[in-house]
């Protein structure tokens, strides 16, 4: 497939905005402002877009739930807080192609009728912020972004606001109480951020990868972008490939690739001679596939059917060498550190998971350990929370419970400690990482 | 290239923190970005954490002072959010990536490697002040895992032999 969102990675220079617009940069906004806000909504809408930060909401329609007729300020917010496990996709777009992002940016803006937009970017891409600051001052001097955008009357202002470390800042509303300067605490939905959203006012937040999608969508049509992929899951997508492969990296495939071709064709397959033993298909906080379950097609709804999700589009191989009581162990340290402790299932429930699992890993497990895990696991999902970060810590926790049981029994029934690593990691990362702390 | 030290300002005199000239242009730009002071926070925090190197309670304070919030309101976000500084760090800080995709490729090695060399291990310091290693959840540079991020930069894709060769570079640049 020719690449659309990774078009500039490799090319010199690619940055700056001379590069983007000889490749036909900015075209889609001015082709936006011709249109007028309804008829690209109606484009992207046609488009089948759908948000690929994570929960794959269609993107057109999702525009549609902003009061039209609202008389205040209305803001568009771009996630690119990238910190669902496994996920490295929005940093490639913005090192190789920022002017993208911001075109994306703007095209959204000016559908929802907003006059500012923020770029909520994690706290530890200062890199990536800096760029994006850059790209910024390049196209307000060009007039690109401003008071009047491409001459049109049109003002969008852009701002880059930096998070500071705080995984569970990348779910929306905790995201915006975060923008507001304050702890951030998911709200609870309804109303949603369309309608009450920054600041109070109607606010649509997308991820970056999405915005990404939009000048193409613009300059080449819906019809075109539905051509990728099969119906309700079109269009390119990034997907992010780390753990035991050849090629880890971000690959633009087509939706409804097989992970098969992902990992073996892509990715060169397992690294060291070694076999596949699982993968999680959309970030650590989707359920996870075993080998066998290899061919199934990376989109929305596929995933779906196999019982997890697209997610992100963040792909973690592991082979045959893991130990699934370890990997579950260690997603569940990263859970217990980023629950925002709002919710009692939640932030009990990680944390009991922890103790159980270290306590199995020592030799000290029982024999009801597994049950009670899953028992804790579905008080915190199925709405139990006011955000899906529950979910994100139940669903992958118990999938490798109930996927891999005999490895969670066998060590129990064995009540001797994990045979000692030769570089363990655990121990060191404490529940509670915090700097100085 | 190589990562600039973060020099932090000592305990004492960051007691009663008044910001200069430049530091109040800066805070006063940032206001205009935003519809409510308090939007302004986080970005003060990493303006004040640049200068300073850290946030002291005599930074807390002044920053309440500023965005007119309560001292305590900062104080509560400054300890939500992980990447901020309450007390002086080393002029290197070695974050250690330890979740799923970096654990598996090899976070582990990396922090034994760093026990061996340096003595430490998270959450500790050298006792000359130059380097102190946390142990963080994940990066978001899972495809060159395992990652270290020293101060503000990335290193990935490490080994014992490339970990060695970034520690000899950052000790040689200290002086």
């Amino acid at each position: 497939m020719e690449p659309v969102l990774l078009r500039a990675r490799g090319i010199e220079g690619s940055r700056t905005l001379a590069s983007y617009r000889s490749r036909g940069g900015y075209d889609g906004l001015r082709r936006a402002l011709e249109l007028g806000p309804e008829e690209v909504t109606k484009e992207v809408i046609n488009s089948e877009l759908r948000g690929r930060g994570g929960a794959g909401f269609p993107t057109g329609r999702k525009w549609t739930f902003v009061p039209k007729d609202h008389p205040g300020p209305k803001y568009l917010v771009c996630n690119a807080d990238e910190s669902e496990p496994g996920t490295f996709k929005d940093r490639e777009i913005i090192e190789y192609d920022p002017h993208l992002v911001l075109e994306g940016v703007a095209i959204a803006a000016y559908a929802i009728g907003a006059h500012t937009a923020y770029i909520y970017i994690r706290g530890e891409f200062v890199r990536w912020a800096r760029i994006l600051e850059e790209a910024i001052a390049e196209a307000r001097r060009e007039g690109l972004l401003g008071p009047d955008v491409l001459g049109s009357g049109y003002a969008l202002d852009v701002w880059v606001h930096r998070g500071a470390g705080a995984y569970i800042c990348g779910e929306e509303t905790a995201l915006l109480e975060s923008l507001e300067g304050k702890r951030g605490f998911p709200r609870l939905k309804p109303p949603f951020p369309a309608v009450v959203g920054a600041f109070g006012k109607p606010t649509v937040v997308n991820n970056v990868e999405t915005l990404a999608c939009l000048p193409s969508i613009l300059t080449r049509g819906a019809a075109w972008f539905a051509s990728i992929g099969r119906p309700r899951n079109t269009g390119p997508k990034l997907f992010c490939v780390s753990g035991h492969v050849q090629r880890p990296g971000v690959y633009e495939l087509p939706l409804g690739v097989t992970f098969r071709d992902i990992i073996y064709e892509h990715c060169g397959g397992i690294r060291g001679g070694r076999t596949l033993k699982a993968f999680f298909p959309g970030g650590s906080s989707a359920p996870v596939l075993t080998a066998a379950e290899v061919d199934v097609k990376a989109d929305f709804d596929a995933c779906a059917e196999a019982g997890t999700m697209l997610g992100s589009g963040g792909v973690i191989v592991l082979d045959d060498t893991v130990d699934m009581v370890e990997a579950a162990a260690n997603l569940a340290h990263f859970y217990a550190h980023e629950s925002c402790g709002q919710c009692t299932p939640c932030r009990e429930g990680s944390d009991w998971t922890v103790d159980i699992l270290e306590r199995i890993l020592a030799g000290h497990g029982r024999p009801e350990d597994p049950e009670t895990i899953l028992r804790i696991c579905r008080f915190a999902s199925q709405g139990m929370t006011i955000c899906p970060l529950g979910d994100a810590f139940a669903l992958p926790i118990s999938s490798l419970l109930k996927k891999f049981r005999s490895e969670f029994d066998e060590r129990i029934a064995a009540a001797t400690p994990a045979p000692q690593k030769k570089y363990p990691v655990l121990p060191w990362a404490g529940p509670r990482p915090g700097f100085g702390r | 290239m190589s990562t600039a030290p973060i020099q932090a300002v000592p305990p004492d005199a960051l007691q009663q923190v008044t910001f200069d000239p430049t530091m109040e242009q800066q805070i006063a730009e940032l206001l205009g970005r935003y519809p409510t002071s308090r939007a302004a926070l986080l970005p003060v925090l990493w303006l004040c954490q640049d200068r300073y190197g850290w946030i002291s309670p005599g930074v807390v304070e002044a920053v309440a002072r500023r965005l007119e919030l309560a001292p305590a309101f900062v104080e509560g976000v400054v300890t939500f959010y992980t990447m901020f500084h309450t007390a002086p760090p080393a002029r290197y800080v070695l974050q250690v990536c330890t979740t799923l995709s970096c654990e598996v490729c090899g976070a582990g090695e990396l922090l034994a490697h760093l026990k061996e060399r340096l003595g430490i291990g998270p959450g500790e310091r050298t006792a000359d002040g130059t380097f102190q290693i946390v142990g963080v959840q994940c990066l978001g540079a899972c495809g060159g895992a395992p990652v270290i991020q020293v101060n503000d930069d990335y290193y990935e894709n490490l080994d014992r032999t490339r970990l060695d060769a970034l520690l000899t570079e950052l000790e040689a640049a200290k002086e």
